[in-house]
């Protein structure tokens, strides 16, 4: 049903079905409560929203070098990726079932493309519970074997989705792609354009874009857009195994980073980079 | 004072003086029971200028991650594992440049993962919602318990923006959006509505909160000792009990329909 993109596309010009199947070896690709089954929000029509067959998740099992793998995709041009209750139960669900399996000693790979402005305000506390959800079993997932994040572009991933982030094993990233809880808009309204002009793309990026991320530690490669990249990148990090001790778990690290860290002046990102690059404490 | 302080206060029976200050912890029992507990509040004076209003932001979500982390230490060679209550009253996180470039997702990540960790470790993770409960703050600090428990009052919400933010981002009057509240009540911000969709474990009523008396403390630590004995009784570590209660038959069917489906395609 979905062809896989050849080598050489860019991976954000990608829909979210699209990047699911470049992603997973080829002819493997097998939906999950795909869009004809037709499981769409309740919640938005009566808000006026156009709901979609997929709620803007592709749940995608298949393989990864011939590993069993899941692949959850979000779809960011679906309401800015926000997360309601099905497309927030059908990542939640779908990692629960993998951690089931996981614990039966069977792995399925679980890869997550976040592409999420964080949780859809129509459907605001079932969004919170399924994230809360979500988080809950990435912790638990994630000691059985890694949980692979991408954060590739165009919507980056914000709000709950980023805590999401945050708790994967490895976080693969483009320079497209934006890391961070508070969107930048938000912040310049609740804070003020002084506080932080949205506008200002250098700035931004400078601040959560990919390649800051990955110089400052905050996530673990900085790969081109294209489908090729992000497929060997994916694919590496589950060879890699689970990390040590995982980044949301270096409490002493971060705590000592924020300690040596002068918090009125306004510190930019370059100055970061320098501060935080070899700290020694990586894992 | 913030409610937060007075019922971390109230129960705990402490003052606090460790780091920092807007993160405060103290080790007590509850009827018998050993307890770690833990609340955020504001302190005028924390390093972080944007969070300085009880939001939690970078200190505070690896401050709660260090000090869940020392119990789930602490206790590793117990058989007893002592409970974590989470006192719950955060307006939300801090909306800040610095707080985005020093990865405020990260911290809030920590948090999580930390009490996660303590949930599957078999600590009874008890989260008590005394005021506000907004956003990545709420899931931070209290959504990763196996039991949630809320005072019934007025000044209780729960929701994941503030009203005001998201009458601004949503550029909806503040009464506009009450309207769609009554329609749709998860988008409402009452204790009540957000008990429909069955992820409380009690709602306490009866309770001032905002000035609680010798019996209203003790009518909560009732519910806390109960919490506490029920979440290590069950045996499950995980958040399955949300969508077993009967609220959420009816406040989640479409979570739980996703789920039916997925388990009935997963294998094949």
């Amino acid at each position: 049903m979905t062809a896989p993109a050849p080598t050489g596309t860019k991976f954000t010009e990608l829909s979210a079905r699209e990047r699911a199947a470049a992603l997973l070896d080829p002819g493997t690709f097998r939906e999950l409560i795909g869009p004809f089954e037709r499981l769409e929000s309740p919640h938005l029509e009566p808000q006026g929203v156009v709901p979609a067959s997929d709620d803007g998740v592709v749940v995608a099992r298949g393989q990864l070098d011939g590993e069993e793998a899941v692949v959850l995709a979000v779809e960011g041009l679906f309401q800015g990726g926000g997360i309601g209750e099905v497309s927030g139960a059908k990542i939640a669900g779908t990692l629960e079932l993998a951690l089931r399996d996981a614990e039966r000693g069977r792995t399925v790979r679980p890869v997550l493309l976040l592409e999420s402005g964080g949780i859809r305000l129509q459907e605001a506390n079932l969004g919170l519970l399924a994230v809360a959800e979500i988080h809950a079993a990435i912790v638990a997932l994630r000691s059985h074997l890694p949980v692979v994040g991408v954060v590739a572009g165009m919507v980056g991933c914000f709000g709950g989705v980023a805590i999401a982030g945050g708790l994967c094993s490895y976080v693969i990233m483009t320079r497209e792609g934006r890391l961070g809880l508070n969107g930048p808009q938000v912040i310049e309204q609740e804070a003020g354009v002084a506080e932080l002009d949205s506008e200002d793309r250098r700035l931004v990026w400078e601040t959560i874009g990919g390649e800051q991320r990955v110089a400052t530690g905050m996530v673990d490669a900085l790969v081109e857009d294209e489908v090729g990249a992000i497929a060997g990148a994916v694919r590496t990090a589950f060879d890699a195994g689970p990390p040590v001790v995982h980044r949301s778990s270096q409490v002493e690290r971060y705590e000592a980073r924020l300690a040596g860290m002068d918090t009125l002046d306004q510190l930019d990102g370059p100055a970061l980079r320098a501060l935080w690059r070899d700290d020694g404490g990586g894992r | 004072m913030s409610r937060g302080r007075t019922w971390f206060e109230a129960l705990a029976g402490a003052t606090f003086d460790g780091e920092p200050a807007s993160v405060l912890c103290a080790d007590e029992s509850v009827r018998g029971e050993r307890a770690r507990f833990l609340s955020v509040v504001p302190d005028p004076e924390a390093r972080f200028p944007r969070a300085r209003s009880g939001e939690l932001g970078l200190e505070e979500g690896w401050a709660l991650a260090r000090r869940v982390r020392e119990v789930v230490a602490a206790d590793d060679d117990r058989g007893d594992r002592r409970a974590l209550i989470a006192i719950v009253d955060v307006p939300g996180q801090p909306y800040g440049y610095r707080e985005e470039l020093l990865g405020l997702h990260l911290a809030l990540a920590a948090a999580v993962d930390a009490y996660a960790t303590a949930r599957i470790a078999g600590h009874p993770v008890v989260a008590l919602v005394v005021g506000q409960a907004i956003s990545g703050a709420f899931l931070a600090h209290g959504m990763q318990a196996n039991r949630i428990l809320a005072l019934d009052d007025s000044g209780v919400a729960v929701q994941v923006m503030s009203k005001r933010s998201t009458a601004r981002v949503t550029r909806r009057s503040v009464e506009e959006l009450d309207e769609i509240a009554r329609e749709v009540p998860a988008t409402a911000y009452d204790v009540t509505s957000f008990a429909r969709l069955g992820a409380l474990h009690r709602l306490i009523e009866g309770v001032n909160a905002e000035e609680p008396d010798a019996e209203d403390v003790e009518m909560v630590r009732d519910a806390l000792a109960e919490a506490i004995s029920s979440a290590g009784h069950d045996g499950s570590t995980d958040l399955s009990g949300r969508l077993a209660s009967p609220e959420a038959r009816q406040g989640r069917d479409a979570s739980l329909r996703v789920r039916e489906r997925l388990a009935e395609e997963w294998s094949r």
